[in-house]
């Protein structure tokens, strides 16, 4: 849109942060939850003129909230998104705490709401178990502030709703995968999950970040995302908390099947597999392998191990290696109290 | 074919096999202890609003008067008058400067501590979020237990707009501290008043 020329402004606070600051929102509950207060202190005062020695958090909303407000009373167009559209009323259903959807859908004399063709429901009944659920499942409060129901434009005003399928007939037709489409983003495999917590959600490059993400985006682009459902330890965590019972962790394993099918493999990967298969199959192997990388790691030099075709370390830090290994550590340690101890 | 049509062709194409019957609901009673007026108010408060009791409902209306602070109150309830009458309202942004509202609940949801309006009694939508404040007359008859409750109202069939306020508006969206307000109100307050008042509300 900016390409023809019509400013958007996002008006969601984290959105709004992630906008000012040239990135991409990291969550989907919480877009900017990776900076600290300092951060948006920062941002605000580069692209808001405000004081940038005052990180209080309600000074900091309060910035954003005075200076979204006028441009909501002089927008021409208000866009929001849709949690859940009714099919027996042609309702679309809105939840915010902030009420900036409920702004932008009610000043501007025009009204524009974007949908996924998954997210509508048959009655308005059901909304009583939908809407019970996201907000529980997305920051645990029995409700969101706000959840505004549109059923029809307000006299002299305009609503369009734009239907989005964007692959997601298509994913219909996967056995295996269809049921993503139940996902209600509430963020709940996010919060949960280890890789997520640890990674951020920019590091995922897609809009949906997280366990949803690794098995949503590669229906969306298969040869870009083909690398994500390998991002995951298949803990379970995700499917365990996951209020619409969508099987990710499994699902996760089955892209991985599918990847490998079509030889999607990234070479190096490969490369890495095999021999991971050759050490982890041979037990003495492996324990040297673990012991000789650790004390490398202790002392070798940095451009070593940040090398080009180490790609955790692009724009992460390495994690410090520890002293020993578990296996010396328990030998030492309790290697007296148990059988098993011994057998090395 | 159109783009709609191409959709909705896939979709059909790749239906899951079997029989897909609409679920019933399941309706599970809620919890309301110390009663539904009760749990409304301790939800109510847990998600940052505030509620005014007098120990008769002409005390309640001189409560709620007492808030009406700042020079612009705008009144869609006959008890109450203000200073912005909403029949000249001609655009939903000259609301921008109000500074209490005060409105009247469809109904209460004691579950959530919600309370729902539709466009009948907001008359102009934004006056529920242009306001720096909210005051809300609720009957405490009109409180249903669950969220499931309040959807089975007709007002979600025959509104154009229908909301549930829970709260004033918060956010947390930095660093996960939540706080109030966001964009919306600053503060939301529930007076307990009938619809038909028996003492000399005026």
């Amino acid at each position: 849109m900016h390409a023809a020329g019509i400013e958007v402004v996002e008006t969601d606070l984290g959105e709004r942060i992630q906008q000012l600051d040239g990135e991409r929102p990291s969550n989907i509950i919480g877009p900017a939850v990776h900076k600290t207060r300092g951060d948006v202190a920062e941002v605000f005062a580069r692209e808001l003129g405000s004081d940038p020695n005052n990180d209080d958090v309600h000074y900091l909303a309060n910035i954003q909230r005075e200076s979204t407000r006028p441009i909501i009373l002089k927008a021409e167009a208000g866009l929001t998104g849709c949690n859940f559209a009714v099919a027996e009323t042609g309702t679309v259903t809105v939840c915010t705490n902030e009420g900036n959807a409920d702004l932008s859908g009610n000043t501007p004399p025009l009204h524009i709401v974007s949908m996924g063709i998954e997210k509508l429901v048959p009655r308005v009944a059901d909304l009583g178990v939908f809407i019970r659920l996201l907000a529980r499942n997305a920051l645990g409060t029995p409700m969101t502030q706000y959840t505004s129901h549109f059923r029809k434009p307000r006299p002299g005003a305009e609503m369009h709703i734009v239907i989005v399928d964007n692959g997601r007939s298509e994913r219909l037709g996967m056995q295996e995968f269809w049921t993503s489409l139940k996902c209600i983003r509430c963020g709940a495999c996010m919060a949960t999950c280890p890789v997520y917590r640890r990674s951020g959600g920019l590091s995922y490059d897609a809009t949906y970040a997280g366990p949803i993400g690794l098995i949503v985006n590669p229906t969306i682009d298969f040869h870009k995302y083909s690398s994500l459902p390998f991002a995951s330890t298949l803990n379970g965590s995700c499917t365990n908390v996951c209020p619409v019972k969508i099987n990710i962790h499994e699902q996760i394993f089955a892209w991985r099947k599918v990847i490998a099918e079509k030889g999607e493999l990234p070479m190096i990967k490969t490369a890495m597999m095999k021999t991971a298969g050759e050490i982890l199959s041979h037990p003495k192997l492996y324990r040297f392998a673990v012991s000789s990388a650790i004390a490398s790691l202790r002392i070798l030099p940095h451009f070593l191990v940040y090398n080009p075709l180490n790609t955790w370390t692009r724009g992460r830090e390495m994690p410090e290696a520890p002293r020993e290994t578990f296996h010396s550590w328990w030998k030492k340690n309790r290697g007296r109290q148990t059988p098993h101890g011994a057998d090395q | 074919m159109t783009a709609r049509e191409t959709i909705l062709a896939v979709v059909a194409r790749n239906r899951p096999s079997g029989q897909h019957l609409l679920p019933a609901i399941p309706r599970f009673p809620q919890p309301e202890e110390g009663g539904r007026v009760a749990t409304f108010l301790r939800n109510l408060i847990a998600m940052g609003g505030s509620g005014l009791t007098g120990s008769l409902e002409t005390d309640t209306i001189e409560l709620v008067r007492e808030r009406l602070r700042g020079p612009v109150i705008c009144s869609a309830v006959p008890e109450i008058v203000g200073n912005r009458r909403l029949d000249e309202v001609k655009q939903p942004h000259d609301l921008a400067d109000v500074d209490v509202a005060v409105v009247r609940a469809v109904i209460g949801v004691a579950e959530t501590g919600s309370v729902l309006f539709t466009e009948g009694e907001l008359i102009v939508n934004t006056l529920a979020y242009l306001a720096q404040h909210l005051v809300v007359l609720l009957d405490p008859d009109d409180i249903v237990s669950g969220i499931q409750d309040a959807y089975d109202r007709s007002e979600f069939h025959q509104a154009a707009y229908a909301v549930f306020h829970t709260g004033p508006s918060g956010t947390g969206d930095i660093e996960s501290v939540l706080i109030h307000p966001a964009q919306g109100v600053r503060t939301l307050t529930v007076a307990f008043i009938s619809r038909s008042p028996t003492g000399g509300a005026g």
